[in-house]
């Protein structure tokens, strides 16, 4: 140790790992005149927008804006919007994992049903498809349950157990359970096949390989375009107007709007509100991924030792013999284990 | 019902067929209990697929492919083989353990989720019974303090000893090793072999398909040279190995010794 002191500054250049620390550049920073001048520029754009959007455009009507945000009916729309995002994105999710199994299965009638299912949902637009929803109670107007082509043993009336709440329900989450079976197929495509190998090798069946290992996997895969989902569904309610529902957040301030004549801040309040959401449901999502990303953080590579190896106690590894690999007392004379390429004649091969 | 002179493994004219690619080709040999052998050949041999077929990863063509006495994928009946439904299949692995080349770890549990899990799932007894048994296992292969560890954060060679007390955790009659040691950094290869050779001390039933031929040659009981899916040659490794009989045998042994 004290030899390297000693030395100066030649034996530490000859021993660098008990070098000391070498001394910190200090260099004349790089300017970048144009980054100045162009984040300038955009901050003045920016206020000039802010500062005439507040005093220059009375149809904004501030006032009427921060009269309305926590108007009571607006804060109930808020609880309707919530609503129908919440139902109808568990109702999308179970179904999607559904159709992504089933478009995975060995059964090709399953198959083609689950594909079907997605070419008819996806390929239609949802606005469309809610109008369809809102026409179901007129054109089945009871639901009847029996032997077919027989007198109905039980027959409902289906306007008496559909309002208008649930068709809105039903229809976005029928049209959103296309999107979610692509994004959870993708996630089961991802998770490595040797995982399910190594899980039928313990002899655990179909649905324990599925919830315990495979989806676990998945969910990193998943989440985050089911977030932008969940964010996505916030804004399609404001379509349910189709069906037609009215008490959710969008159409709540337009009728609103309809009675004051003042369309522009009832936009503003209805766009705050959005806004709050999403941020809070990106929050939500950013503590999700964190608990599905358990054991997968900051990743070394996986091949290589990243702690020190020593409790096994490796016979022959402190020989006198200086043996680089391991051997066996057993076998006369301590035989060294060779790896097949260290051998000679080994590497080519 | 298992006779202590039934073998283990029985296989008899085992073939099986990717579409018309024959992988195996009437594969005859048995493995007593407590006995160890080690498969070995050039890769596409055919010898991770025979390990495959004994627990049922693969399903075998032709042939008949016993595992203590009972057939394996398959329920006889008279003369009549009836497929066999895959919870009873799934029974059947549970007293085969494998360990694969690659480990396949749970990446998202850790060691000792990893080795809790089978028998937590198929409630082999109470969990505190369960920890302390798997705690046993990973003292076993030399990693009780590394059981809170996620896989990510272990070594090859440590992924590997917990992949064996996983597989070991269901309390198998018989452990197959698919390459236990191919994906290893070479000075990781040793610590996994010795856990290895420990246990077929301890008189596990073990089939080894490897490259190690020091390995083969010290604990194996029986080695098997395969390639093209048939056995070419068979019997006591130092025999087969310092002497080969077959000119196929001595041109592989040539380049890897």
């Amino acid at each position: 140790m004290s030899d390297t002191r000693d030395g100066g500054a030649k034996s530490q250049a000859s021993h660098p790992l008990t070098a000391a620390e070498p001394e910190a550049i200090e260099a004349i920073r790089l300017r970048h005149p144009w980054r100045t001048v162009f984040a300038t520029v955009i901050v003045i754009i920016a206020a000039l927008f802010i500062y005439d959007a507040a005093v220059n455009r009375p149809v904004y009507s501030w006032d009427v804006v921060g009269q309305y945000l926590f108007d009571v009916r607006v804060v109930s729309a808020i609880g309707y919007t919530l609503q129908l995002t919440v139902y109808s994105m568990i109702i999308a999710i179970l179904l999607g994992v559904a159709l992504a199994v089933m478009r995975l299965s060995p059964n090709p009638v399953v198959r083609a049903v689950a594909w079907v299912y997605l070419w008819v949902f996806r390929g239609t637009p949802v606005y469309v498809q809610l109008v369809f929803w809102g026409l179901v109670p007129v054109i089945y107007k009871t639901i009847d349950m029996g032997i077919p082509f027989t007198e109905a043993m039980v027959s409902f009336t289906t306007k008496d157990f559909l309002n208008y709440f649930v068709l809105a329900i039903i229809g976005l989450a029928l049209n959103e359970a296309a999107y979610m079976a692509e994004i959870v197929r993708a996630g089961l495509l991802s998770v490595d096949k040797g995982q399910d190998e190594a899980a039928v090798a313990l002899g655990l069946g179909w649905w324990h390989t599925m919830t315990r290992v495979i989806l676990p996997q998945a969910m990193r895969v998943i989440i985050p375009p089911t977030g932008n989902e969940v964010i996505s569904m916030l804004k399609t309610t404001s379509l349910v107007t189709a069906v037609p529902f009215t008490l959710e957040l969008y159409t709540r301030t337009r009728d609103i709007a309809a009675v004051t004549y003042k369309p522009v801040p009832m936009l503003i309040v209805a766009s705050i509100w959005y806004l709050v959401i999403t941020s809070i449901l990106m929050v939500g999502q950013y503590y999700l991924e964190k608990h599905f990303a358990k054991g997968a953080g900051d990743r070394p590579d996986v091949q290589k030792p990243t702690v020190e190896t020593d409790t096994v106690l490796v016979v022959g590894k402190g020989d006198a013999s200086g043996a680089r690999y391991p051997t066996y007392p057993n076998a006369g004379g301590g035989e060294t284990i060779v790896p097949p390429h260290d051998r000679p004649g080994g590497g080519g091969a | 019902m298992s006779v202590a002179d039934t073998p283990m493994v029985k296989a008899e004219a085992v073939s099986k067929s990717f579409g018309s690619n024959q992988v195996l080709k009437s594969i005859t040999l048995e493995v007593q209990r407590g006995e160890v052998m080690c498969l070995v050949g050039p890769s596409g041999s055919g010898k991770s697929t025979f390990l495959r077929c004994i627990n049922h990863l693969e399903t075998v063509s032709a042939g008949r492919l016993a595992v203590d006495g009972v057939l394996v994928g398959y329920r006889q009946q008279g003369d009549k083989l009836y497929e066999m439904h895959p919870r009873e299949a799934a029974k059947q692995r549970r007293d085969i353990g494998m360990v694969f080349q690659r480990f396949n770890l749970f990446p998202h549990m850790t060691a000792l989720e990893n080795v809790m899990l089978a028998p937590t799932l198929l409630k082999k007894g109470g969990k505190a019974d369960l920890k302390r048994r798997a705690m046993e296992l990973l003292t076993r292969v030399g990693l009780a303090d590394r059981h809170d560890y996620y896989p990510a954060h272990l070594s090859g060679g440590q992924q590997q000893r917990v992949a064996i007390a996983r597989a070991l955790a269901m309390e198998p009659k018989l452990m197959l090793f698919d390459e236990p040691t191919s994906a290893l950094d070479p000075e990781l290869v040793g610590e996994v072999l010795e856990v290895m050779q420990g246990l077929a001390e301890s008189g596990m039933t073990m089939i080894v398909v490897t490259h190690e031929m020091g390995f083969a040659r010290q604990v194996a009981d029986q080695l098997v040279f395969m390639d093209g899916g048939v056995v070419v040659e068979a019997g006591d490794p130092t025999e087969v190995l310092s002497n080969p009989q077959r000119e196929r045998t001595k041109a592989f042994l040539s380049k890897v010794l």
